[in-house]
């Protein structure tokens, strides 16, 4: 079927400003996806406005000099400069110059400077049901799964599009039909001391998004709810091991009251039943680094760390010092709370370097190392540190990552599978 | 010997080394946009360069600023001669779709069924109808 669009997007599309260009995105999008119209959409989250080159930056200007404004309530994901000043970001001039304007950009085009990875922690949930157009992975993952709204994996420059437009290609997962799973990833052979532990999730997140790849499935076998900020780690790391946009666990997520009413057919189409080996084996894929004596530093916080995990921090590092800097990424919507009764002073004091509106694996800043040996508890940035940082990665739970820090070398607890 | 390929994307015919990828990629955090050098150490053509070749795609994972990457190669000079892909990808190809409304002269990306990929190897050109041609041996 090919797109047809109403006279009005037609008379938008051939105008030449910014809004037209906007729209004609929109249709070539629609068009290579085989849509057959534009749907409208409640909102937008737009992971467009970090710097990975003059290109973005040139292309944003030149939709504000066309005169362009969204059209819905949009978030801005991460920048590449950290705006309220925690963090000394070492992106050199003229990049700098480069990344501020493509954020400046961003913000006259009517977007909110909320500049976080974890909008749906910052007042950003749309209703369960409703059409948004959300970009960066872990979002769009959350967003379908956790929320139920509904969005495709929009990416980089389509979703200020679609933000400008108000609309998006009415495809894949703004269809109820294509939201519905075909695939059961049953979870209950693995002990419940492992699937109660923090680790659980972004491992078996890494290991979910791997066995389905673009495939929706349905995780079976919890006895209880993990939590947000687990669902939030699976879900990052299931989209960064694969190309995961939405997820079901039965009993948990609002469109899995069970596996029954989920699936698409009387059968799945496959069962993966998790194994303890798979899982020990997928946690080990998430370290990189040889075995070692010493890290150089643990960064957490992808996606952006919620209150709930910061009180965790606290009360792990418990006033101790660190011998290691922990980057603790996160936006600043958290930051408020943190800047009460001096909690952000004590943790500075400790070593831990706050990181606001950015993170440590988009923009430079940890130190340059040859080869430095870097701790996570995320597996988004396990995945993405080396390519990024050239940092290897050692994954472990923030217990671990702290008590690591805190010696300056790496602790492991075993939590067996 | 020539195949026929579905254009995604229209853009400049070109030729260059195929490379054929193995595994699918995450252009964000995979491949560097200032080179084109593929920076993934998990993945199994780490290192190699895409500039300038004629690159098949097994399918792409990860971020969702996989475009933004693909519009950074192509303003650098960077990007590969033409882009051959099983199925449309949506994030990908925006970076072709969004450097057309750009004015800059981009790649072309055409469709074909996997099980074809790995007949490829040596020079490979992409033709004006989107037609697949190898014209040397794998080396």
């Amino acid at each position: 079927m090919s797109l047809s669009l109403s006279p009005e997007e037609q008379a938008i599309a051939a105008k030449q400003d910014g809004p037209g260009m906007a729209m004609r995105i929109v249709a070539e999008s629609a068009r290579l996806l085989g849509a057959p119209r534009l749907i409208p959409i409640a909102s937008s989250h737009i992971d467009g406005a970090l710097y990975h080159g003059d290109s973005g930056t040139l292309f944003a200007e030149k939709l504000v000099e066309g005169g362009a404004k969204v059209a819905v309530r949009s978030t801005l994901n991460v920048g590449a400069l950290d705006l309220m000043g925690c963090s000394r970001i070492r992106l050199e001039e003229p990049q700098r110059g480069m990344a501020r304007r493509m954020m400046e950009a961003y913000r006259k085009l009517g977007c909110e400077q909320s500049w976080t990875c974890a909008p749906y922690q910052a007042g950003h949930r749309p209703a369960l049901g409703s059409d948004v157009a959300w970009g960066e992975s872990n979002a769009v993952v959350f967003c379908n799964s956790v929320l139920g709204a509904r969005t495709n994996r929009y990416g980089d420059f389509l979703d200020i599009a679609c933000a400008i437009t108000g609309r998006a290609p009415d495809y894949g997962l703004h269809r109820p039909d294509n939201r519905r799973a075909r695939l059961v990833f049953d979870v209950s052979g693995l002990s419940p001391s492992f699937l109660a532990s923090e680790i659980a999730w972004p491992v078996l997140g890494s290991l979910y998004g791997r066995e389905v790849g673009n495939a929706i499935g349905v995780v079976a076998g919890l006895a209880a709810h993990p939590g947000e900020d687990a669902l939030k780690a699976f879900g990052a790391a299931a989209a960064s091991s694969g190309a995961v946009g939405l997820f079901h666990i039965a009993g948990v997520t609002p469109e899995a009251p069970d596996i029954e009413t989920i699936l698409a057919g009387p059968e799945p189409e496959a069962v993966i039943r998790v194994t303890p080996g798979m899982a020990a084996k997928a946690r080990a894929g998430l370290s990189t680094a040889a075995a070692t004596k010493t890290i150089d530093a643990v960064a957490i916080g992808s996606p952006h760390l919620s209150n709930a995990e910061f009180e965790s921090l606290e009360r792990l590092i418990a006033g101790r010092r660190l011998t290691v800097p922990i980057y603790a990424c996160t936006g600043r919507h958290a930051l408020a709370p943190l800047e009460r009764d001096g909690r952000r002073k004590r943790l500075e004091a400790s070593g831990v370097v706050i990181v606001a509106d950015t993170c440590v694996v988009v923009t430079p800043i940890m130190p340059e190392l040859g080869n430095g040996v870097l701790m996570t508890n995320s597996g988004k940035f396990a995945h993405y540190a080396p390519g990024n940082t050239g940092y290897a990665v050692l994954y472990a739970s923030l217990a671990d990552c702290v008590e690591s820090a805190v010696l300056g070398k790496p602790v492991f607890t075993d939590i067996a599978a | 010997m020539s195949a026929a390929a579905e254009i995604l994307v229209p853009g400049k015919a070109g030729e260059g080394e195929a490379l054929v990828l193995t595994a699918p990629i995450s252009f964000w955090g995979g491949v560097d946009p200032k080179t084109g050098r593929i920076a993934d150490v998990r993945h199994p053509q780490h290192g190699e360069i895409i500039a300038g070749r004629v690159l098949f795609l097994p399918g792409t994972i990860g971020s969702s600023s996989a475009s933004a990457v693909l519009m950074e190669l192509v303003h650098n000079g960077r990007a590969p001669a033409g882009l051959v892909l099983h199925e449309p990808d949506a994030i990908l190809l925006l970076g072709l779709i969004v450097a057309r409304e750009m004015g800059w002269e981009t790649p072309m990306a055409v469709r074909l069924g996997r099980d074809a990929f790995e007949t490829y190897g040596g020079r490979v050109r992409i033709a004006e109808d989107g037609a697949l041609r190898r014209i040397s041996l794998r080396s």
